[in-house]
């Protein structure tokens, strides 16, 4: 689309005007973290050391958080690809039942998740107070995300003229799977995968719930700065956020883009 | 280039196959057919005649009712699933594997059964020869035109030396051009394939031109089998006669039916003793001869010329009947408003009703 060299000056004005209003809270918060004295401003001089200090008290979040996101992936892969196939395969009621009960935790509060989770598994002492736990709650929430997506993919009908081509050639359920139908819904994957990650690092309401002061994950990490540190500190940390989970972020959707083009449908 | 043969050719023997779907509604009733080792069969008939059924069941892919039995050569495969029963099928939308390259997509089925690299590369390139994709093995399905896909869909199918191969409506995602070349060269491969082949089709031209003999299905039964020449000339079916061609419909009085006399055009035609206890005959547009009227003619007015290019369709008005439809060859003096005189060949009349 060619720009109109005549743009009104009003829209110029009303452009520029909602632009700073939304960039101005992320300038001022990068800005916070990184001078002296945030009450007395930028005169009070520019500093790393509020960087350094969420790194020293709050750095095992970030990884633990990167590390949670993976692993939610993973997890995602094992069980909710082939959770996707069944549902995109099955006729019966119960399986669409179950589609919808998977969905649920979409639409609760994470806050009541995490109760009913805790009132379940609370009393096995080890498994409530490792990551493990946070991660089962990360699967009930990212899991309806990625079969969804998954499942619709499987279920077009050149996908089932596919399944049936790969077994009159002889494959077996195994090979057709990983083999045939897997690598057709690449695609899809790679963009519930996405979705997954992004969740999984983001989810604050159903973490904040399950963590242990031994099992924090980044947003949780935040929400504990800004409520018991220095101001200084919490907006530190929120530059930390954006500089180690943007990229990550972008680098991870940059690879999901190649896949996509690679695989050439 | 030849391909060897398969070690033995092999007979199929449907016996007794019916489909009953889950909402109660039959598919397909019991249906006995046998496809001699090395032959195209045709299985011929408009959408939901239960064609696609019935190949699905040889397939594998369907399982039919109790009682049914499938045999290729001498074993019986009615149990078999479809991944063991050594079959080859071609699917309308191609069903190629997208992520795979052309030679992959060939080769897929040999992988699967462990052969060697080497080997798989000879049987690739070999076919790759006889479907003249030549230069496209690297390529993606994606990158392919329609005919290119439907090849590799071919190749891909008798890459494993299948027993049988099986076609589902082959041509039909191809433009009306690329049909008719695609046709001719798919019945060419089927021949030096030499492979029992069963080939499901709506259009009567294609199963023409492919099949050795053609099996016509019209409401989940098979209502005539035999090659194409004779179930074009001579259907014991009517709905065989409208189905593989066009017809006129000439219905008789009572009297007519009783003297076995045929009325067109002021003109009383003796037919022939097999059709004495039909109530109307069928005749093909080329069979009503158009000529001058004199004795030995019906009567006839041309109400409607249609030049078609390679033949000229006329409509004819001969009295008490409806319009007769009329192919004549494009050179005809017949005009708009001509009077003409009629026959037909009693031999080329066609029964109405099945003859038992």
């Amino acid at each position: 689309m060619r720009s109109n060299p005549k743009t009104p000056a009003l829209l110029i004005g009303v452009t520029w005007i909602v632009s700073v209003f939304m960039l101005a809270p992320i300038g001022l918060s990068v800005l916070a973290g990184l001078v002296n004295n945030y009450s007395v401003g930028i005169k009070s001089g520019l500093t790393l050391r509020w960087l350094l200090e969420v790194l020293d008290v709050y750095g095992s979040t970030v990884t633990w958080s990167l590390l949670l996101g993976l692993l939610c992936v993973v997890g995602n892969l094992v069980i909710g690809v082939p959770c996707a196939y069944a549902l995109a395969r099955s006729q019966s009621r119960a399986a669409r039942l179950f589609e919808e009960l998977l969905t649920l935790p979409v639409a609760v509060p994470g806050l009541a998740t995490a109760l009913a989770l805790i009132l379940t598994y609370g009393h096995m002492r080890d498994f409530r107070q490792s990551f493990a736990f946070i991660l089962v709650g990360h699967m009930v929430f990212t899991l309806p995300f990625m079969v969804r997506t998954v499942s619709s993919a499987f279920q077009r009908n050149d996908l089932i003229a596919m399944e049936e081509a790969a077994r009159t050639l002889g494959a077996s359920f195994t090979q057709r799977f990983l083999g045939v139908l897997v690598p057709a819904v690449l695609p899809a994957i790679v963009a519930g995968s996405l979705m997954v990650f992004t969740l999984s690092v983001g989810e604050f309401n159903l973490t904040w719930m399950l963590h242990t002061p031994l099992t924090r994950t980044l947003p949780v990490g935040l929400a504990d700065s800004y409520a018991s540190m220095r101001i200084e500190i919490g907006s530190a940390y929120t530059l930390v956020f954006l500089l180690v989970i943007l990229p990550v972020l972008w680098g991870l959707q940059a690879i999901g883009k190649l896949i996509e083009k690679h695989h050439g449908t | 280039m030849e391909l060897e043969p398969a070690p033995a050719r092999t007979r199929i023997q449907i016996k007794n196959c019916a489909k009953t779907y889950a909402d109660g509604t039959l598919g397909l009733e019991a249906t006995t057919l046998e496809v001699e080792p090395g032959e195209v069969l045709a299985l011929l008939g408009p959408s939901g005649c239960g064609k696609t059924t019935l190949l699905r069941i040889i397939a594998g892919l369907e399982t039919p009712d109790e009682g049914s039995r499938i045999l290729f050569g001498e074993t019986d495969v009615t149990a078999l699933p479809v991944e063991q029963r050594g079959i080859g099928m071609v699917f309308q939308h191609y069903a190629l594997f997208p992520q795979m390259s052309v030679a992959a997509n060939i080769g897929y089925g040999l992988k699967i059964r462990g052969a060697a690299d080497a080997e798989r590369a000879r049987v690739v390139g070999d076919l790759v020869d006889l479907v003249r994709l030549n230069g496209l093995e690297h390529k993606r399905p994606a990158e392919l035109s329609g005919g290119q896909r439907q090849r590799v869909a071919l190749a891909r199918a008798v890459a494993v030396r299948p027993k049988v191969l099986l076609l589902d409506e082959p041509l039909t995602a191809l433009d009306a051009k690329l049909k008719e070349s695609l046709r001719d060269e798919l019945a060419e491969m089927l021949r030096r394939l030499h492979i029992t082949a069963v080939y499901v089709t709506h259009d009567q031209q294609e199963a023409l031109a492919i099949a050795d003999r053609l099996a016509v299905m019209h409401a989940g039964r098979i209502v005539q089998v035999g090659n194409g020449e004779a179930l074009y000339r001579a259907p014991s079916h009517p709905f065989v006669a409208t189905f593989l061609g066009r017809v006129n419909r000439i219905e008789r009085n009572d009297k007519q039916c009783a003297d076995n006399t045929l009325l067109m055009g002021s003109l009383v035609f003796r037919c022939p003793a097999a059709w004495s206890n039909q109530k109307a005959l069928l005749v093909r547009p080329e069979d009503i001869e158009v000529g001058s009227y004199t004795t030995g003619w019906g009567h006839a007015v041309v109400t409607h010329r249609s030049f078609l290019g390679d033949r000229v369709q006329l409509t004819l008005n001969a009295g008490n009947q409806v319009p007769l439809r009329a192919d004549v060859g494009r050179d005809h003096a017949a005009r708009l408003g001509d009077t003409v005189g009629i026959r037909i060949q009693p031999e080329h009349l066609m029964p109405s009703h099945e003859s038992t």
